[in-house]
């Protein structure tokens, strides 16, 4: 069953095309990745998904609800974690999982459970009283997903999960990223091209805000003729890999 | 529900810096001793602490909307409101978890002024306590421009325009530091074309139980609190929607 579907979405800013007609199916419980280079239209995409940007043409229904006319509906079922940290840096830890709750009008035995849940899946028992402003980088994204988790999302955004993480940050997160797969619907944006590749069960290649391929790592691999994924990236928005 | 949740954030990340308790609190505090010492040696009738009070309190709302206008434009600045964008919470659970918490802290930093001016000598009457409850149409006045700056400016501009150029504003042009009168002219007049100078002389009205005059400037303070919060909430909308 499809959890998103894109129908010729579009967003441009006066003469610039930000994403031209993209249409693309993700399917319920996929990490699906969106890859390209740097104004390829990925983080655009993402923010007319959750309802932040209006689209300039066609629609995209998550769940079957649609991004323009219900967007309220959107809201109640998807969480976002940011490309940059988005915590209170004034909150403690535990602060800024109850505002998320308070938000989403937990009770105070769901908040204290779903806190203790969370807090245990990401490691972060030792600092759940340390304001997030006091965390080094690492906790700080950690909490920013939490944050995000934290409203058992239908489907979840992350945009640049591991930007800045050091390599064991980055493997726990990795860790955490494939302990939620099949259980949601995560759509991903990565520079990493080993990410894309280890995560996602499909992954979406834009360039211009045009989508040039969709396949598993492996299909894609195979039709820009290489072993090497990053190499296959390079070869498809260059042009010469299909 | 959910913008008492968002208020109490905001209330915590305000009440938790603690330069805004210094300059909230402290600041109108230390003026209120300074400026009664002054009286003491050269007596200036402004400075009297029935002249004195009512203005300093009116000045110390100038802090309230460099808080909440740093507290905003420093959340639009980081991806939180990005993030909070994507939840339930609506455009007016946004405007008013910041402009609400706002409201209790004017008025504990006017029950300060006023606790200091009486041990300082201000008769106890019940007339400090309108005082006090008069403060919120003005705090309301306040707490407009500061979501307005915090709308449009990003943190650094907001602190320039809120923390240098609001509170100057605020002091010139209220007739707390000097008499208007005494520079007359276009001044006095570009100063009661103004909201700060009529915050001021309704709040010495209150004081002195002369609630007869505090009309027309309670207009004035109403009027430009409605203009500017009508331009706030226009421009927070604004911004939010080109997020």
């Amino acid at each position: 069953m499809d959890a998103i579907v894109i129908q010729n979405l579009s967003k441009k800013y006066f003469n610039t095309v930000a994403v031209d007609a993209l249409n693309l199916r993700v399917l319920q419980g996929e990490l699906f990745s969106l890859l390209g280079v740097n104004g390829a239209g990925k983080t655009t995409t993402i923010k007319m998904l959750c309802g932040l940007t209006a689209p300039t043409g066609g629609d995209a229904f998550l769940n079957g609800k649609s991004i323009i006319t219900d967007t309220a509906a959107v809201k109640s079922f998807i969480a976002v974690s940011p490309q940059e940290t988005a915590v209170a840096p004034g909150l403690t830890v535990r602060e800024n999982l109850e505002l998320i709750c308070g938000i989403y009008g937990f009770t105070k035995e769901i908040q204290k459970q779903k806190i203790d849940e969370l807090t245990e899946l990401l490691g972060l028992q030792n600092v759940i009283n340390v304001k997030a402003g006091r965390l080094s980088g690492g906790y700080q994204r950690k909490v920013s997903i939490a944050m995000a988790l934290i409203c058992e999302p239908e489907i979840l955004f992350l945009d640049e999960p591991t930007l800045g993480l050091d390599v064991l940050a980055r493997s726990d997160l990795w860790d955490i990223i494939r302990s939620l797969k099949g259980k949601i619907t995560i759509i991903l944006t990565t520079h990493y091209m080993e990410e894309a590749e280890a995560l996602s069960d499909r992954i979406a290649i834009m360039k211009d805000g045009k989508l040039l391929i969709c396949d598993t790592a492996q299909n894609i691999k195979t039709k820009a003729n290489t072993d090497n994924f990053e190499q296959a990236f390079i070869r498809i928005v260059k042009g010469d890999g299909l | 529900m959910r913008m008492f949740v968002f208020a109490t954030r905001n209330t915590k990340e305000i009440l938790r810096d603690p330069l805004n308790l210094a300059f909230g609190l402290g600041f109108p505090l230390v003026l209120i001793i300074l400026l009664s010492a002054i009286q003491a040696n050269i007596p200036v009738a402004l400075f009297e602490i029935r002249h004195l009070t009512p203005g300093i309190t009116v000045f110390g709302l100038s802090f309230m909307s460099l808080f909440s206008a740093t507290l905003i434009s420093k959340d639009r600045g980081s991806s939180l409101l990005q993030r909070l964008y994507t939840t339930p919470l609506s455009p007016v659970d946004f405007i008013l978890g910041y402009a609400l918490p706002i409201i209790p802290i004017t008025l504990a930093q006017s029950i300060v002024c006023y606790a200091a001016a009486i041990v300082l000598g201000l008769n106890i009457t019940v007339n400090i306590l309108y005082a006090i409850l008069f403060i919120v149409p003005i705090s309301i006045l306040y707490i407009a421009l500061g979501l307005l700056c915090g709308s449009v400016l990003n943190d650094k501009q907001a602190g320039g325009v809120c923390g240098a150029l609001l509170t100057n504003l605020s002091a010139w042009l209220s007739g707390v530091w000097f008499d208007l009168n005494l520079v007359g002219g276009t001044f006095k007049k570009i100063a009661y074309a103004l909201p700060f100078v009529h915050a001021v002389d309704m709040q010495r009205a209150v004081l002195s139980g002369n609630f007869g005059d505090i009309f027309p400037h309670m207009w004035w303070v109403l009027g430009y609190a409605a203009i500017l919060l009508i331009l706030a909430i226009l421009m927070f909308l604004r911004q939010m929607r080109k997020h």
